[in-house]
């Protein structure tokens, strides 16, 4: 371990640890595997959708929609439906990503719910970036791996892991999620916009097909075209 | 299974991260849309949120996720750090699972 002194390499020693630790919720790869295999893939074309797919809600949706009967195309539009807030994270993290084309094609693939909050985390804690960088690529590579790794052995009907449910990790992500969202949660704004969101997701999950309820939440962002809302969540000037 | 759609998926998945970081920068500087990309997470994190603690294949329930859940959001109010918080929910919710 290096011994860091600067206020700003302990940020960035602090974001790659935490990112490294949400990477463990990866091992949920697990259950993706044993139930890719279950509903009558094969060890490849689980892993193709780990490695190339890499975004877990999408891949469920997809093995789950083939599984019930459904046909190839429609279990692509349900796995895309839920992908495409992966498109809306881009934009957000854009200005953080690598310039360069390969390496900013390698961190589009990272791009996803958890890697977008963790960056985001770290990123109002440091305004040059560096933290959340960090943060951004501990919490890909890690749960890259994992997501992949645990995908394989569940895959291959590894059962020594468990079900990831009895160790809770069902409820591991939502509380990351929660942790990573409590600094807007106490900005008036950012609370209202969050209480928005999830009681119009709560609403739609109802009715809509999954994937639609996280989406048109995301619309209530669209409060923001309000020209006194800044961008840091807060009321301007009257 | 048809291992075409298998691929062909997991290309377009990739493709759809692809086109979010393609935007150009001028595009995403303007300043309504920065305002909205500033709460755009917020909304979808906030949503991912309540949908991953409560969704099943035949609607919203309440189980050991929203126990687990709660007990995290107490750990972030007695100012636990992140990866505290999140071992409690899982720990919280395994427990419960458990009993019943």
């Amino acid at each position: 371990m290096t011994v860091t002194d600067r206020p700003a390499d302990r940020d960035v020693a602090a974001a790659r640890r935490e990112g490294a630790g949400l990477g463990l919720v990866g091992v949920y790869g697990v259950s993706f595997g044993a139930v890719a295999v279950s509903s009558g893939f094969e060890v490849w074309q689980a892993m193709v959708l780990s490695l190339v797919g890499f975004t877990g809600g999408s891949q469920f949706a997809y093995v789950g929609v083939v599984a019930s009967g459904g046909s190839p195309v429609a279990a692509a539009a349900s796995a895309l439906l839920l992908g495409a807030r992966n498109t809306l994270y881009g934009l957000r993290l854009s200005a953080l990503l690598p310039r360069s084309p390969l390496p900013r094609a390698v961190a589009a693939h990272l791009v996803i719910d958890e890697t977008t909050a963790m960056a985001l985390r770290h990123e109002g804690r440091d305004p040059t970036g560096a933290a959340a960088r960090a943060a951004f690529w501990a919490s890909g590579a890690v749960l890259f791996a994992t997501w992949n790794v645990t995908t394989l052995l569940g895959a291959l009907g590894v059962q020594a892991l468990g079900d990831p449910r009895a160790f809770g990790l069902d409820a591991a992500a939502p509380a990351a999620f929660l942790a990573l969202l409590w600094p807007a949660l106490r900005r008036r704004l950012g609370a209202a916009v969050a209480l928005a969101a999830a009681l119009t997701a709560v609403t739609l999950s109802l009715v809509a097909p999954p994937g639609v309820p996280v989406l048109a939440a995301g619309l209530v962002a669209l409060v923001g075209l309000h020209p006194r809302v800044d961008a840091t969540g807060r009321a301007g000037p009257a | 299974m048809s291992g075409v759609g298998v691929v062909a998926t997991a290309v377009a998945l990739y493709l759809q991260k692809l086109l979010g970081v393609s935007v150009p920068q001028a595009v995403l500087d303007r300043a309504w849309i920065r305002r909205v990309l500033a709460l755009l997470p917020v909304a979808l994190l906030s949503a991912l949120t309540v949908v991953q603690t409560l969704d099943s294949p035949s609607g919203p329930v309440v189980d050991a996720r929203l126990a687990g859940l709660a007990a995290g959001a107490m750990a972030l109010a007695l100012r636990a750090p992140f990866l505290v918080v999140v071992v409690v929910a899982a720990l919280t919710a395994a427990g419960v699972r458990a009993l019943i």
